[in-house]
């Protein structure tokens, strides 16, 4: 019962910050002639403005910041380690590097999913790195080093790509992909990305009682008719379809993953099936609000979405990194 | 109440590298033994049991690892050595865990489940701790608290790798009288001990690994004879029965 | 060889303060030198072009890679005549140059590294108006001893000029619309070649006077009559993406014969009339 509560409320404040991130931007449009142009499409500029440019913006707000929780919070029920982030470890990194790749040889251009699908590539490949390295027996220390190795790799393979693109703009948009940004999507990225999120939610929602299982370790799963190598499976396939799917029309967003798990962990009990739905809502709604925040701070810059996450998860990261130490774990 | 085993090992061998650290172990455990696993450090007792249940390759037959997952979740309950509690989840919600296999994905728990969780509640006396975040209690807790999770998986079997270490000696003796019950009531027990005063007073049968082979396979007073502890364990020890039951003391170790 | 801010009007205070430091810095190897430089090593783009205009045969030795890209330089194929450079000091060394061309946006490390070396270095203001375009020409002809060239090129520029003059009752406004929302405020070249086609610059409505970011929102609340969009290059950028974004699409199709920048719009050459004559053309057949 306050489960479902909590549920509603978090599904109260996605929709309250979605209204909001509509009704914000340098347009100057009151709440009343945004409406009319949403929904009635009053105004051809205004209708321009909020069809075209605000809701997708909001939409993949919420779309990618739901991916990013969920990810977030599957990671961490599989590897039992708080520290698990896409951006974190280099998954969101990696996802990048197969955007670029996509973008800057063409295979973006040849076919109509060929951005996600190489960004999802990317991920599944950053995911089975680091969970072969980090698995099971890995302590934090191991999944962290892991994930600089990779998150390095994928860093600076990216640089390369983009510098030696013909392009000349394509060096400038290093930044962009390590730190993601959601200025001037649209609906053609909402439609992009939304096909592969769609498979990757209903994947990791699945996971819920697997990873209930693991917080008694692997073999007391196994022995509780839990299918570990289908729980990695499907955990590898439903990460890189929603950090792929997110990355590819929005750069790589960090500490989402860490910081919404983390905050709702207590108030769901720490049951991982239960934080799996929560920190999708919260995720959704973090990523609203930063994404309302760097409108807001600066509104004719394109200030990106990573630096707001980062100030306030990198902190935390540091916080749990103690915790973890004096923990002993 | 003697029946079908419910664990039967044939010709059971397990391989680490070029070496067997298991070879042809035979044997059958049926309802009603509470069956103590003993040997040295490294004799292969941890490993008979992860194989047995299907954890690690193996040759040889073995009744439970032939089994689906779901079967054989309803059959053996499992409770490794490490007590591994991820998260501060409530002491209900981890003992509800072991409704699992008895309860289909996305549905809610049985009335069934219920009664089941409340009785390995009340068995363990964790009445009081119910809400209590499981990995923040004391190590004798947490062990209570497995097993309540073990029992609520309501299976005729029950395999535990040593649950007595690092656990009082009030704790140690309550554990295992739960285990000699639940044999009496019918169910399998099968755990590994380093104590072997434990396993004489509260197994029916104890088997004896030594260096990967099973060299006894008996009642605790047939087993535990000076001449086996002295090639298996290389120590001598005082075995009487008394009123009190029996009594095992080591006594020093023989070089 | 006269002091050459006393000859030219400069349009912004701090190009002319670039110019005079790069002309009291090299100071020492002009009096060196007797007559026209011989070995000329150009490395900026607009410098490229006036170079490979002016100068005489074997006088100018290399020009920056750009300047063979058609995507951005309107003379490539000239350019791939010569011997391409990318702009490092060291590289610029080995060339043996006795003057350097730069623009005001090239590295400040490599233009002090080369003075350092004892290159003469020549950077060549950024011209805002089309009226700097002859002052330009001939501040280019003076450096490489080409005056007569120069004053050549600058009567073609001038009479050209004269047969596009303005005739327009009928403003359209239009938009520039570069990658990452980049548009071009009043004091611009590419202002100026709208304003003489007979375009209003919807910048100067959002009071914009350099080059700056107009955001795509406030772009299509203004409704410009035209969309003339920034090139695009090989490879898809996001930079890039909102030139096709479905809002400024929508935009587009509001007016026939929508049209695009390019390498005519970039640097204040002669190059300018034929981007003046193209909108000039798009503004008749649109009114």
């Amino acid at each position: 019962m306050r489960f479902s509560l909590l549920l509603a409320l978090l599904g109260a404040l996605v929709a309250a910050l979605f209204a909001v991130s509509l009704l914000v931007g340098p347009a100057g449009l009151t709440p009343a002639q945004s409406l009319a142009a949403l929904i009635r499409g009053e105004g051809l500029a205004e209708t321009l403005v909020m069809r075209e440019i605000r809701l997708p913006r909001a939409l993949l707000a919420v779309m990618i910041g739901a991916s990013l929780g969920l990810a977030g919070a599957a990671m961490q029920g599989y590897l039992r380690n708080p520290l698990a982030e896409p951006g974190l470890i280099g998954v969101s990194g990696s996802a990048a590097l197969g955007a670029v790749l996509a973008l800057h040889t063409g295979l973006a251009a040849s076919f109509m999913l060929g951005l996600p699908l190489a960004a999802l590539a990317g991920a599944a490949a950053a995911v089975g790195l680091i969970l072969v390295l980090a698995g099971p027996g890995g302590g934090s220390i191991t999944l962290i080093l892991a994930g600089i190795a990779v998150s390095a790799m994928a860093g600076a393979l990216t640089s390369l790509v983009l510098n030696l693109s013909p392009n000349p703009f394509a060096a400038s948009e290093i930044i962009f992909w390590m730190m993601g940004s959601l200025a001037d999507r649209s609906m053609v990225h909402v439609w992009l990305a939304l096909p592969l999120m769609v498979v990757g939610w209903a994947l990791l929602a699945s996971l819920g009682r697997g990873l209930d299982a693991l917080t008694l370790g692997e073999d007391a799963a196994a022995t509780m008719g839990i299918s570990l190598v289908r729980l990695r499976l499907v955990l590898v396939a439903g990460v890189a379809c929603v950090v792929g799917a997110g990355t590819a029309v929005a750069g790589a967003i960090g500490f989402v993953g860490l910081v919404v798990p983390h905050i709702l962990r207590p108030v769901v009990g720490a049951q991982p099936s239960k934080l799996l739905a929560a920190s999708t809502l919260g995720g959704a709604a973090m990523v609203l609000a930063a994404d309302i925040a760097v409108r807001l701070i600066l509104p004719e810059r394109d200030l990106k979405l990573g630096v707001l996450t980062a100030i306030v998860g990198a902190p935390l990261f540091l916080h749990l990194i103690y915790r973890t130490r004096r923990e002993g774990l | 109440m003697t029946n079908a085993p419910l664990l039967s090992l044939r010709d059971f061998s397990v391989a680490r590298g070029p070496c067997d650290v298991l070879r042809d172990v035979s044997l059958g455990i049926s309802a009603g033994e509470c069956v103590g696993l003993i040997g040295p450090n490294g004799a292969g007792k941890t490993t008979l049991m992860r194989a047995a249940l299907g954890l690690m390759p193996a040759r040889g037959q073995s009744s439970l690892a032939a089994l689906d997952r779901l079967a054989r979740a309803r059959t053996v309950a499992w409770m490794p050595q490490q007590r591994e509690i991820a998260w501060p989840v409530s002491v209900e919600t981890l003992i509800a865990l072991g409704r699992n296999p008895h309860r289909a994905p996305g549905h809610a728990q049985s009335a069934e489940d219920r009664a089941a969780i409340n009785a390995a509640i009340t068995r363990m006396g964790l009445e009081g701790f119910r809400t209590r975040a499981a990995n923040q209690l004391s190590g004798g807790e947490q062990a209570r608290v497995l097993i309540a999770r073990a029992l609520a998986q309501e299976t005729p079997l029950l395999m535990a790798d040593e649950p007595t270490a690092g656990l009082d000696p009030a704790n140690q003796i309550t554990l295992m009288e739960l285990f000699a019950t639940q044999a009496a009531d019918g169910h399998a027990v099968l755990t590994s001990l380093h104590d072997l005063g434990l396993a004489a007073r509260h197994c029916t049968r104890l088997l004896v690994l030594h260096r990967g082979r099973l060299v006894a396979d008996g009642p605790p007073e047939a087993v535990l004879t000076p001449d086996l502890l002295a090639e298996v364990f290389q120590i001598s020890a005082h075995f009487a029965q008394s009123p009190q039951g029996p009594v095992f003391q080591p006594l020093g170790v023989i070089r | 060889m006269a002091h050459p801010t006393a000859r030219i009007t400069l349009a912004s205070p701090r190009a002319s303060r670039l110019l005079a430091l790069a002309a009291s810095l090299s100071l020492g190897g002009v009096a060196a030198q007797a007559g026209p430089p011989e070995r000329v090593v150009s490395i900026n783009l607009c410098t490229d072009q006036l170079a490979m205009m002016l100068a005489a045969p074997g006088q100018l030795i290399s020009v920056s890679h750009i300047a063979a890209d058609p995507l951005m330089s309107v003379m490539a194929e000239e350019a791939a005549r010569y011997r391409l450079n990318y702009g490092q000091a060291e590289e610029v060394h080995a060339l043996i140059p006795d003057l350097v061309l730069a623009g005001p946006y090239t590295s400040r490390y490599t233009v002090g590294l080369l003075r350092r070396l004892g290159v003469e270095v020549r950077e060549l203001p950024i011209v805002e108006r089309l009226d700097d375009i002859p002052e330009t020409l001939a501040l280019m002809g003076m450096w490489l001893g080409r005056e007569d060239a120069a004053q050549t090129l600058v009567a073609e520029y001038r009479t050209g000029l004269a047969a596009l003059a303005p005739d327009h009752d009928h403003r359209p406004r239009a938009v520039l619309h570069y990658a990452n929302n980049y548009t071009s405020g009043t004091q611009t070249l590419a202002h100026q070649i709208l304003s003489f086609a007979g375009f209003a610059n919807i910048a100067e409505e959002a009071g914009l006077s350099g080059g700056g970011t107009l955001p795509m929102e406030q772009l299509i609340m203004l409704m410009p009559d035209l969309v003339i969009s920034g090139q695009r290059y090989p490879g898809l950028t996001r930079a890039e993406d909102v030139i096709d974004h479905p809002a400024m699409e929508a935009l587009r199709d509001r007016h026939a014969g929508a049209t695009v920048t390019d390498a005519e719009w970039v640097c204040g050459t002669p190059a300018v009339l034929s981007a003046i004559a193209r909108l000039t053309a798009l503004h008749e057949g649109g009114s």
